[in-house]
């Protein structure tokens, strides 16, 4: 990890196809600058992708990474992970991504706890498919699937995090990106789950959810008088309707990751040519 | 046979069946008889008929039969369970001191022992011990040295203080002196010892041990019947080595996981059964596509959907080796025996590996619940051979590079072998998707690039079979007119069955297969032979399809699809029935 890796050491060759004015090109460079940043290097970072238009980052970013199966990122983060704690693992994926097919793995992963960080490109709707709700949708939000808006709730990300247990929960906004690589860069720093969830309008199928709602309605934490480590404070303000806030909401300062608990001290990856030494024991186990 | 027995004890689930029937069978090893025991159980904790068998003998025992000598029923059901194996002559051991029990009516022609198993245990220090008295009444039934039970009885009770093991030692001696006073009866059997050392283990425990010995670091699963014994065998053994077990949220985290701890270069694995298969069918695509090595356990269960959870049946061959969309190129190895488990295993995880594909190891039921004695010799680590395949490090990476300096995780080389670094490896960064990708693992949709790449992962299998050895296993007479092919677990009932037939003069060939993909070429077996019957536990025949689609010939099926295994004898008699049904066409 030589302390002259640039952020564009982590940028592939590959031109991105996102929609001009995309947030997630954003997202993207703040991710990058936070893993250079935070002295890592492509040879020992980890990325994971989902579906999505944000799955295609393992693409247009260089290192070792998997674009994986619909829903599904979360849990090969936590297996590379623990098959070698001395990687960096960052999982990025999008609201479909995190909240409907793989809600499931979020809560897990986030009770889990691993030392990772997982950035989801929130964009509130399905950009890919071209145009239909998300489960961060706003409940009367029009689309070709749900002609009278969706009718539901929309997921609420944070609480669903808190709710899980999580260790570190941030929002960002892609906008801002000075900002949003320092959040990014915290939850790599922060021992477990960095979880930030990151406000990236897609300009091509959301008209409700637009850069400028995103700059108007938005508060920095920094300018508030918010103590991370006060949880309840924390929900509080994820709970407000009325204003949405930027910056780091909640960090459980005595997180230890998962890997750590379970006692795993190095890579998996180097083992010996035969059977391990004292194999013979298992056998004898059997008596 | 005096020395052979077929014991068993029945009752309620929770009634410490399980527990008791492993003591004597651990007693029975430890004292150099072979074993071989099977279940019936019903998937509840508690409530429900339950037994453990028990087959013991000085020669080697590889199946079930028909026959049961000796009962110890715990409940009245447990009679009624077992009436069509009892026969003129069984002893039934049970406590008519109990109030459900005191109207069992033993059949005339068998031998009723009435035993009070609680007021024993009583004296002896514990109500909760009266299976134990059951114990030493059976060994005094088989005369089967008391002492023999001892050193199962410290391995069991052990942790919980010399005290209690002492007393549950008196509690089997109460059983004993109580059968030997009250019957004085030479029931006819006389369990001889040896000084043969056997190991006493089951399918599950050989794949989990079988993993560990083949340097299998990372397992994540999710419990199911009857899979939920290969990760708890690896929790805590695992760790010795630098490994972890995890437990998944569900099927489609397990095997996700798996993978994950795969890419960075560990020897990962997960087990599951037919329901998870279906589950992890989504993965199973993306696992050969980004060319991800990876051992996938299937321990099959009767299906469809929940279908029979504790019973047995290899209904999931097709689904092993067609499940998912598109064509997905992948190996299916399905170990024949238990101490094969265990090698099979270490295969498994070789072939993942050299060919960076994975690999459907596919057990069942009636292998997971079975204990058998085997030599310990029969999991010789010394013989553990650790092939990793084309892993390139620091030294030689600058040979699969591309003119930009690039990596190339799917070098479409030749053998279609591509090389392999693990993350942290220096300059070695690299994507993968489960996309079409190009040699760098980057999406492409150029119809160039996608033939090579699908002709890549297909030539990996044809240099597998063009490498390795795809053998069979082959028993009975070479040149006999009737050939018997089986695959998985039925080997055992079926060498057992041969013995059966060889009692009436009847040969067969038989032909075990461990290798569903790829697998032995049969096609002149099977055109050398008058008659061809393919046995397995379901109903449609999946092998024997495959067998025809193969040799392009008919084939004879004998199926079992009622949820338990094939009985040696039983098998015997269908295959006899086969043979006949040949002979009335021919006349």
């Amino acid at each position: 990890m030589s302390s002259d890796v640039r952020f564009t050491d982590f940028k592939s060759d590959k031109q991105p196809t996102w929609c001009p004015g995309c947030g997630d090109f954003g997202t993207m460079n703040g991710m990058m600058k936070a893993l250079a940043e935070t002295g890592n290097d492509p040879d020992n970072t980890f990325v994971v992708a989902g579906i999505g238009c944000s799955g295609k980052i393992g693409t247009y970013m260089h290192s070792y990474a998997l674009h994986g199966v619909h829903g599904r990122a979360l849990p090969v983060g936590v297996g590379v992970k623990m098959a070698n704690p001395n990687l960096e693992v960052m999982v990025a994926g999008g609201d479909g991504d995190g909240f409907s097919i793989g809600a499931g793995h979020f809560i897990h992963a986030v009770r889990r706890n691993v030392d990772m960080s997982y950035v989801v490109m929130d964009n509130r709707i399905y950009g890919l498919t071209k145009g239909q709700a998300s489960p961060t949708s706003r409940e009367d939000f029009e689309t070709s699937t749900s002609p009278e808006g969706p009718q539901m709730a929309p997921v609420n990300p944070k609480a669903l995090a808190m709710a899980a247990g999580a260790t570190f929960v941030a929002q960002s906004f892609s906008s801002d990106s000075q900002r949003h690589a320092e959040l990014v860069q915290e939850a790599i720093e922060h021992d477990g789950f960095g979880f930030v969830n990151v406000y990236s309008p897609c300009v091509t199928f959301n008209d409700v959810d637009t850069y400028d709602y995103f700059r108007d309605s938005l508060v920095d934490l920094d300018e508030t008088d918010h103590d991370r480590h006060d949880s309840d404070a924390a929900m509080d303000k994820i709970r407000e309707t009325e204003t949405e806030y930027m910056g780091v909401l909640y960090q459980d300062e005595d997180s230890v990751p998962y890997e750590q608990r379970q006692g795993i001290e190095g890579s998996m990856a180097e083992i010996p040519d035969g059977a391990p030494e004292g194999a013979m024991d298992l056998v004898r186990e059997f008596y | 046979m005096p020395d052979d027995l077929n014991w068993a004890i029945g009752g309620e689930a929770g009634d410490g069946i399980d527990s008791t029937g492993k003591i004597f069978a651990q007693a029975l090893s430890r004292a150099g008889r072979h074993v071989f025991t099977s279940k019936d159980f019903a998937s509840r904790i508690r409530g429900g008929y339950t037994a453990y068998k028990i087959r013991t003998s000085l020669d080697r025992v590889q199946s079930v039969v028909d026959r049961l000598d000796l009962l110890i029923a715990l409940t009245e059901r447990t009679i009624d369970e077992n009436l069509d194996e009892l026969h003129e002559g069984s002893v039934i051991i049970y406590d008519g001191e109990r109030t459900t029990m005191q109207n069992v009516e033993v059949p005339d022609e068998m031998i009723g022992l009435e035993v009070p198993l609680k007021r024993l245990a009583e004296e002896a220090g514990g109500a909760i011990m009266a299976n134990v008295v059951a114990l030493g009444a059976a060994c005094e039934v088989s005369q089967f040295p008391i002492e023999n039970l001892d050193e199962s009885l410290e391995k069991r009770f052990g942790d919980k203080g010399e005290a209690i093991v002492e007393n549950n030692m008196q509690a089997a001696r109460k059983g004993q002196e109580y059968v030997q006073e009250e019957y004085d009866h030479d029931f006819g059997y006389e369990l001889q010892t040896s000084d043969e050392d056997y190991v006493l283990i089951n399918g599950d425990q050989a794949i989990g041990m079988g993993a560990i010995a083949a340097g299998c670091r990372f397992y994540a699963g999710y419990p199911i019947t009857p899979a939920t014994e290969v990760m708890e065998y690896m929790t805590g053994r695992v760790d010795q080595f630098g490994g972890k077990v995890v437990q998944a949220e569900d099927e489609l985290a397990a095997i996700n996981m798996a993978l994950g701890a795969a890419r960075a270069g560990a020897r990962a694995m997960t087990a599951t059964s037919g329901p998870g298969i279906d589950l992890m069918t989504e993965t199973f695509g993306l696992v050969a596509t980004t060319e991800t090595p990876l051992v996938i356990c299937d321990v099959m269960r009767s299906g469809p959907s929940t279908g029979m959870p504790t019973k047995q049946e290899q209904g999931d061959l097709n689904m092993t080796l067609y499940g998912g969309h598109g064509e997905i190129p992948r190996f299916v190895v399905a170990p024949t025996t238990i101490s094969e488990c265990f090698w099979k295993t270490v295969e498994a995880f070789n072939l993942a590996e050299k060919y960076q594909t994975p690999v459907y190891l596919v057990s069942d039921l009636a292998m997971a619940v079975t204990e058998q004695t085997f030599k310990p010799e029969a999991f010789d680590m010394d013989e553990v051979e650790i092939e990793r395949g084309n892993v390139v490090d620091e030294e030689d990476i600058d040979g699969w590079m591309n003119e930009k300096d690039q990596f190339q995780p799917h070098f479409p080389a030749a053998d279609g072998i591509s090389p392999r670094t693990f993350p942290g490896t220096s300059g070695g960064a690299h994507m993968t998707t489960g996309l079409e990708h190009d040699a760098l693992g980057r999406r492409t949709e150029d119809t160039e690039v996608r033939k090579e790449q699908v002709e890549k992962r297909e030539q990996k299998v044809e240099t597998a079979i063009e490498r390795e050895d795809w053998d069979y296993r082959e028993f009975g007479n070479p040149d006999a007119d009737t050939l018997v092919i089986s695959w998985g677990s039925n080997e055992g009932a079926m060498r057992e069955g041969m013995e059966f037939l060889e009692d009436e003069d009847i040969e067969v060939r038989f032909i075990s297969v461990p290798y569903i993909f790829p697998r032995p070429d049969l096609t002149e077996e099977v055109e050398q032979a008058e008659q061809t019957i393919v046995v397995e536990c379901n109903a449609t025949g999946q092998f024997a399809d495959v067998i025809e689609h193969d040799v392009l010939e008919r084939v004879d099926r004998v199926n079992k699809y009622d949820g338990v295994r094939f009985d040696a004898d039983e098998l015997a008699a269908e295959i006899k029935a086969a043979m006949a049904d040949e002979a009335e066409v021919k006349a």
